[in-house]
C-alpha cells in the first residue's frame, strides 16, 4: 500500500521571494508539516507545497515577509456542480478509502444570515445614548427564573420569592466547549484564566477538568457528555455549572473522537481512560434514550450538586429544534444551549460537518418564539452558539432571543488559529489543537489570555455602542427585541421565521 | 390580524404633552381645569391626537363597566354588540354626547355601554374574575372585530380621545360637563401621519389609563414578555405595553407599587451593589425576574387608576415631568406652566427624578391597600 | 539593573532572537542587507540551545562578579560604570580567549574576524534589547534584578 498517492493535489502554493529571503530558517523550524527545508549545499531554503495546510505560521514569523501562501494554481475548468471541492473530495476518498475528516466549522458557502440582518439606530424621536457618558449595562444572569415575585404579606419591602442558582456574566459572551485533549493544556489554561479575568465563563468540554484548572472552577462550566470523561463528584462540585452535552452543531447525531495518539499521560489522567486509547464518545448518551431519561439525568446532577448549580443542556440545531428545546426546558434544564450548523469541532466527518443541522439564526428565533408561545421562556436561559464572529453577530443573536452566546472558533482565532481546518492531525502549528510538546510550547498562555480578554473587552465596548445607538441602556431590553432588526435579501418565509421585518418596513 | 386600513403595522411614535390633576380627598372637580392645562401646552402637539381620562364621572353606574367604543360602520357596531351580549348584560347604552366642532372631522360612531358580566358565564368560567372576562372581551373585539375599537373599559371612569388638538377634543366630548376626582390629558405629536382615533392617548384597559410622552426602545422585548402571560399586543403602540405591564404586575401578580416601578425603571446594577442587604435582595430579584418589563427609552408616563395617579420617568430622565401639591390637590404635567395656569401658589413644586415615581393616592381607596407610608420611593 | 531572563517553557526554537541580534549589531541595521552582506561579519550575542523539544535562548548574564573581567589580561572586558553592563573593548582585546574559557555559561564567542571576543552587550542605547522585543512568544523577558 506504500507509494505515492497520485490523485492527491496540493491545496496551497508556497511562494518565496528570493530577494527577501535571508535563509534564516525560521520557517524550516516552525513548520510541523515539513514544507520548508534547508539545502546546505546550495545554502538556500526550499519549499515543498504538497504538504502545506495554509496555516500561515511561516509567513507570520518570517522576519522579512518573504513567504506568501496562495491557493493551489491547478485550476479546473469551471463547473457549476462539479466544483474543485467536490472533485478533490473524491480523489482523496479514492486514495484512502476512509471517512474524510475535517475540523472547525463548515466552510460551505451557504448564506450567512447574520450578514442579511441589520440593526436599528435611534434618531429625532428617541435619542441615542452615549456609552462613554451614560451607564450601559451588559450584566446578564443565566438560570431558571420564576414567573413572578411574591412579597411578604406583612412587609411590602421583603421578598418571599427565592431565586434558583444563577450565573452572572459581565459580558454576554462565554467560551464554548473545547475539550482538553482536542486543544492543548496551554490553550485550556488561557481560556480558564481569561474567563475569570473578564467575569464570564469557559466550558471545559467533554475532556474532564485537569487538576490544575480546578482553581478556576468558579469560572468554569463542566460538561457531562456521552463518554462521561472525567466525571466524578469532585468535578461536579468544583464548577459553577454543569452542562449535559446531547449534541454539537458541527456534527449533530454523532459523538466525539479523540485519536489515541493525542491521549498522553496527562489526558489519560484527566479523562480517566488508559493512555494511548482512542477516546470515543458514543452518539447518544446510552442512558438517555428519550426525554424522560434526560429529565432523570438533569435531576441526578442537581441532587449530586445539592441544587446549588444551574444545569445546562446543549443541543445541536436540527429540524424540530423548537419541540426539542421545549421538551428540554420542561425536563428541568436551567439553561439551554443551541449549537448551530456552523459550529466548530476538533474532528468530524466532512460530510456531516457540511450537511447536517440548521443555522443558528433560524434555530434561536424559532426556539425563542416557541418558548414564549408556550409561556415557558423565562424558565430557562437560551445560549446561541455556532459561528459567532463579531460583536454585531452577538447583538443580533440577543435581539433574536438569546440570553448570551458561546464563542469557540472566535476564541481560537483570537489565540492565533488561522482556520486551516487540520486540528484532527494534531499538528497545529499554533500550539492550540495539539498535544505534541514541540508545538504546545508555541502558545504562551499569558499572551493567549491577554488576547482573549482583549477580544471580550473590544466586543463589550462595541456592543455598548450599538445598544446606545438603539436607545437602549440595559441588555434586558435588547433580548428578543426583534423590532430593532431588519432583513435584507431574505425571502418572506425567512423573515417570518426570524420574526423580523424587511428593511424599509 | 386586522386588515383594516387604520391598523398600522408601523410602530406608533407617541408625542409630546401630558397633564394630570387629582384630588386626594376624592372631591370631584370640573373637566374645564384639565382642558385649560393641556391647552397651555398647545405647541407640544401637532393636532393629530388628543385625549382625556376622568375618574368618578359615572357615579350612577359606579358598579358597572363603562365601555366606550368607536365604530367605523354600523355593521361593526352590530357585530361588536353581539360579542358583548354573549358574556355581559347591557344595562344602558347611548351615543357619547358630543358638540359640533368644525375642526373635528372624520368622526367614527362613538357609543358607550354600561355592562356587568353575566353571573351564568362567571359560574361556567370559575377560574376567571369579572375583570379577566372584560379584558378578554376587549382584546377579542379589538383584535378580531373589524371596524370596532373599545377605547375605555373601566368602572366609573371614561377615556375620551380622537384626532385633533386636545382642547378641541375636550370641547368636542363636552369634558367641561363632567366632574371627576382624577383627570389626565394628552396631546400628541406622532411622526406617522395617519390620524386614527384609536391611536390617540390615553390608552386604557379596565380602570388603567396611560398617557405617555416618549418612545419605548424596549418595545419589542416588552411585547414578547407580555405574550408569555397571554397579553396580545395588537396595536403596535408603545403605550399598550405600559398599560399591560401595569395590569400584569399590579393586578395579576399583586406587586406593591414600589416593586412595579423598580421592575419598570430599575436602578443600575452599580447602584444595587451599594444598597443595604434587604433592599439589594428586593432590587436584584425584581430586576432578574422582570427583565422583560424594563422600559428603555425616554418616557414620561402618567398612569391613572381608580385609586390614584402615578407619574414617572425613565431611569436616565430624558423627558420632562413637573409636579406640585396644594392642600389635597396634586398636579403632574410636562411643563411647569401647565400647572401654574391652574394653581399659581402651590405648597410644593418639584421635578420628577429618573425612575422614582410620583404617587398621588386616594385617602380612602376604592380598592387596593391604603396609601403607603411616606418613604424613599414616594414624593 | 535590568537583566534578560529566558523562560524556557515558552521558547519555540525559532531563533528569531539570533536573527535580530545580528541585524542590530550590523552596520546597515537593515535585515535583508545585513544578511546579504554582513552575515559572516557579525556574531549574534544570543544563542538558542536545544535538545529534543526543549530549547531556550542563552546569552551573557552580565554577572555581578564576572569571571571574564577577572580573567581578562588587558582590561578589555570591563563593566560599564553607568549601566552595569559587561562590555568587551575590541581595541584592547588581544584574542587570548581566557574569557571564553572561564565563562560558566559559555556566553562569549570568538568574533567574526576571529581576533576579538564577542558577546551580548544588552543593546546599550536601545530602550528594549531587540531579542526581547522580537521574541514571538515572550520567551525572553527583561526583568529588574535586585542585585
Amino acid at each position: 500500500m506504500a507509494g505515492r498517492k497520485w490523485l492527491l493535489e496540493p491545496d496551497f502554493l508556497v511562494e518565496r521571494d528570493p530577494d527577501r529571503c535571508i535563509q534564516c530558517q525560521v520557517c524550516v523550524r516552525q513548520c510541523a508539516n515539513d514544507v520548508h527545508s534547508y539545502d546546505a549545499d546550495e545554502e538556500v531554503v526550499r519549499s515543498d507545497s504538497s504538504t502545506c495546510v495554509g496555516c500561515h505560521r511561516c509567513a507570520t514569523l518570517c522576519p522579512t515577509g518573504a513567504v506568501s501562501i496562495r491557493r493551489a494554481q491547478l485550476e479546473f475548468r469551471p463547473h457549476g456542480s462539479w466544483t474543485a471541492h467536490a472533485l478533490r473530495s473524491i480523489y482523496k476518498q479514492a486514495e484512502t478509502g476512509g471517512v474524510l475528516l475535517a475540523a472547525m466549522g463548515t466552510d460551505r458557502t451557504h448564506t450567512v444570515t447574520w450578514d442579511h440582518v441589520l440593526l436599528n439606530a435611534s434618531q429625532v424621536t428617541n435619542p441615542s445614548i452615549d456609552p462613554l457618558r451614560e451607564p450601559m449595562e451588559l450584566l446578564t444572569h443565566l438560570g431558571r427564573k420564576p414567573d413572578r415575585v411574591e412579597f411578604h404579606k406583612g412587609d411590602a419591602r421583603k421578598v418571599v420569592t427565592k431565586l434558583e442558582p444563577q450565573l452572572a456574566l459581565q459580558v454576554p459572551v462565554m467560551f464554548s466547549a473545547m475539550s482538553y485533549g482536542s486543544i492543548s493544556y496551554n490553550a485550556s489554561l488561557a481560556l480558564a484564566q481569561a474567563a475569570k479575568e473578564a467575569g464570564t465563563f469557559a466550558n471545559s468540554g467533554e475532556g474532564g477538568l485537569h487538576q490544575d484548572f480546578r482553581k478556576f472552577g468558579g469560572s468554569m462550566i463542566v460538561q457531562v457528555a456521552s463518554g462521561r470523561f472525567g466525571v466524578d463528584v469532585d468535578y461536579l462540585n468544583t464548577c459553577a455549572a454543569v452542562e449535559i452535552k446531547i449534541g454539537q452543531g458541527a456534527k449533530p447525531g454523532i459523538g466525539g473522537h479523540l485519536p489515541g495518539q493525542k491521549v498522553d499521560a496527562a489526558i489519560s489522567a484527566t479523562r480517566m481512560i488508559p493512555e494511548g486509547t482512542d477516546a470515543l464518545s458514543p452518539a447518544p448518551h446510552h442512558d438517555i434514550y428519550s426525554i424522560e431519561d434526560l429529565s432523570q439525568l438533569i435531576y441526578a446532577i442537581k441532587e449530586a450538586t445539592t441544587y446549588t448549580k444551574p444545569v445546562s443542556v446543549k443541543i445541536a440545531a436540527v429540524h424540530n429544534i423548537s419541540a426539542i428545546a421545549s421538551g428540554t426546558v420542561r425536563a428541568g434544564a436551567d439553561i439551554v444551549v443551541i449549537d448551530g450548523y456552523r459550529g466548530g469541532t476538533g474532528a468530524a466527518p466532512t460530510v456531516i460537518r457540511d450537511n447536517v443541522g440548521i443555522p443558528i439564526e433560524f434555530a434561536i428565533a424559532a426556539v425563542d418564539s416557541r418558548l414564549r408561545q408556550e409561556g415557558i421562556r423565562h424558565q430557562a436561559s437560551l445560549i446561541a452558539a455556532g459561528g459567532i464572529r463579531s460583536s454585531a453577530d452577538v447583538v443580533k443573536a440577543i435581539a433574536l432571543g438569546a440570553d448570551a452566546v458561546y464563542i469557540g472558533s472566535a476564541a481560537l482565532v483570537a489565540m492565533g488559529c488561522h482556520l486551516c481546518q487540520k486540528c484532527y492531525t494534531g499538528k497545529c502549528n499554533w500550539g492550540i489543537a495539539t498535544q505534541d510538546p514541540y508545538l504546545t510550547r508555541r502558545l504562551n498562555p499569558d499572551i493567549a489570555r491577554r488576547r482573549l480578554v482583549n477580544l471580550l473587552q473590544g466586543w463589550a465596548l462595541e456592543i455598548k455602542e450599538m445598544m446606545g445607538g438603539m436607545g437602549i441602556n440595559a441588555i434586558e431590553s435588547l433580548r428578543g427585541n426583534r423590532e430593532h432588526l431588519r432583513g435584507v435579501g431574505l425571502s418572506d418565509r425567512e423573515l417570518t421565521i426570524l420574526g423580523i421585518k424587511a428593511a424599509g418596513e | 390580524m386586522f386588515t383594516s386600513v387604520r391598523f398600522q403595522s408601523e410602530k406608533d411614535i407617541s408625542g409630546c404633552a401630558i397633564s394630570g390633576i387629582m384630588s386626594e380627598s376624592g372631591k370631584c372637580f370640573n373637566g374645564e381645569q384639565i382642558i385649560r392645562s393641556i391647552a397651555n401646552m398647545h405647541d407640544r402637539s401637532n393636532g393629530l391626537g388628543g385625549g382625556f381620562a376622568g375618574y368618578g364621572i359615572y357615579p350612577d353606574h359606579a358598579d358597572q363597566y363603562a365601555l366606550h367604543v368607536m365604530y367605523e360602520t354600523s355593521e361593526a357596531k352590530r357585530a361588536a354588540e353581539a360579542v358583548v351580549c354573549e358574556q355581559c348584560d347591557i344595562h344602558a347604552d347611548e351615543p357619547i354626547p358630543t358638540r359640533a366642532l368644525e375642526q373635528i372631522r372624520n368622526r367614527p360612531i362613538l357609543h358607550r355601554y354600561f355592562i356587568t358580566v353575566k353571573p351564568d358565564y362567571l359560574g361556567q368560567h370559575y377560574d376567571l374574575t369579572p375583570d379577566d372576562v372584560v379584558v378578554e372581551l376587549v382584546m377579542k373585539i379589538n383584535s378580531s372585530t373589524d371596524g370596532a375599537f373599545v377605547f375605555s373599559s373601566g368602572k366609573n371612569m371614561g377615556i375620551f380621545k380622537g384626532v385633533g388638538y386636545p382642547e378641541e377634543i375636550g370641547r368636542f366630548f363636552r369634558i367641561d360637563e363632567y366632574d371627576a376626582y382624577i383627570w389626565t390629558a394628552h396631546g400628541r405629536f406622532p411622526t406617522n401621519t395617519t390620524g386614527w382615533w384609536g391611536g390617540a392617548h390615553p390608552f386604557g384597559l379596565l380602570d388603567w389609563s396611560v398617557v405617555h410622552n416618549g418612545e419605548i426602545s424596549s418595545y419589542g422585548r416588552n411585547r414578547l414578555f407580555l405574550m408569555n402571560f397571554g397579553y396580545k399586543c395588537t396595536l403596535q403602540t408603545d403605550t399598550e405595553v405600559i398599560t399591560y405591564i401595569f395590569d400584569l404586575l399590579m393586578r395579576k401578580h399583586k406587586l406593591p407599587l414600589h416593586a412595579a416601578c423598580v421592575a419598570m425603571a430599575p436602578p443600575f446594577w452599580s447602584e444595587i451593589e451599594r444598597m443595604g442587604p434587604r433592599e439589594q435582595e428586593v432590587a436584584r430579584t425584581l430586576r432578574m425576574v422582570y427583565g422583560g418589563a424594563l422600559l428603555n427609552g425616554p418616557f414620561s408616563v402618567l398612569v391613572g387608576n381608580a385609586d390614584g395617579m402615578i407619574g414617572f420617568n425613565d431611569r436616565i430622565k430624558l423627558r420632562p415631568m413637573c409636579a406640585a401639591r396644594k392642600l389635597d390637590m396634586v398636579y403632574i404635567a410636562s411643563e411647569e406652566a401647565a400647572i401654574r395656569v391652574l394653581c399659581d401658589d402651590p405648597d410644593d413644586l418639584w421635578h420628577a427624578r429618573g425612575g422614582v415615581p410620583i404617587v398621588a393616592r386616594l385617602k380612602k381607596p376604592v380598592h387596593g391597600s391604603p396609601a403607603p407610608r411616606p418613604g424613599r420611593l414616594t414624593q | 539593573m535590568k537583566r534578560i531572563v529566558a523562560r524556557e517553557e515558552f521558547c519555540i526554537g525559532c531563533r528569531l532572537c539570533e536573527v535580530h541580534c545580528l541585524v542590530q549589531h550590523s552596520k546597515s541595521r537593515k535585515i535583508i542587507k545585513a544578511f546579504r552582506d554582513e552575515r559572516e561579519k557579525v556574531v549574534p550575542g544570543i544563542k538558542v540551545e536545544s535538545s529534543g523539544h526543549v530549547s531556550f535562548a542563552l546569552q551573557c548574564r552580565h554577572c555581578g562578579e564576572a569571571p571574564c573581567i577577572e580573567a581578562c589580561m588587558t582590561g578589555a572586558m570591563a563593566r560599564d560604570p553607568e549601566t552595569g553592563v559587561v562590555l568587551s573593548d575590541p581595541d584592547k582585546c588581544v584574542g587570548c580567549w581566557m574569557c571564553i574559557m572561564v565563562c560558566p555559561v559559555g556566553a562569549v564567542a570568538r568574533g567574526a574576524n576571529q581576533q576579538v571576543a564577542s558577546k551580548c552587550d544588552l543593546c546599550i542605547g536601545v530602550a528594549t534589547p531587540v531579542c526581547v522585543a522580537n521574541c514571538p512568544n515572550e520567551a525572553i523577558v527583561l526583568e529588574e534584578d535586585d542585585e
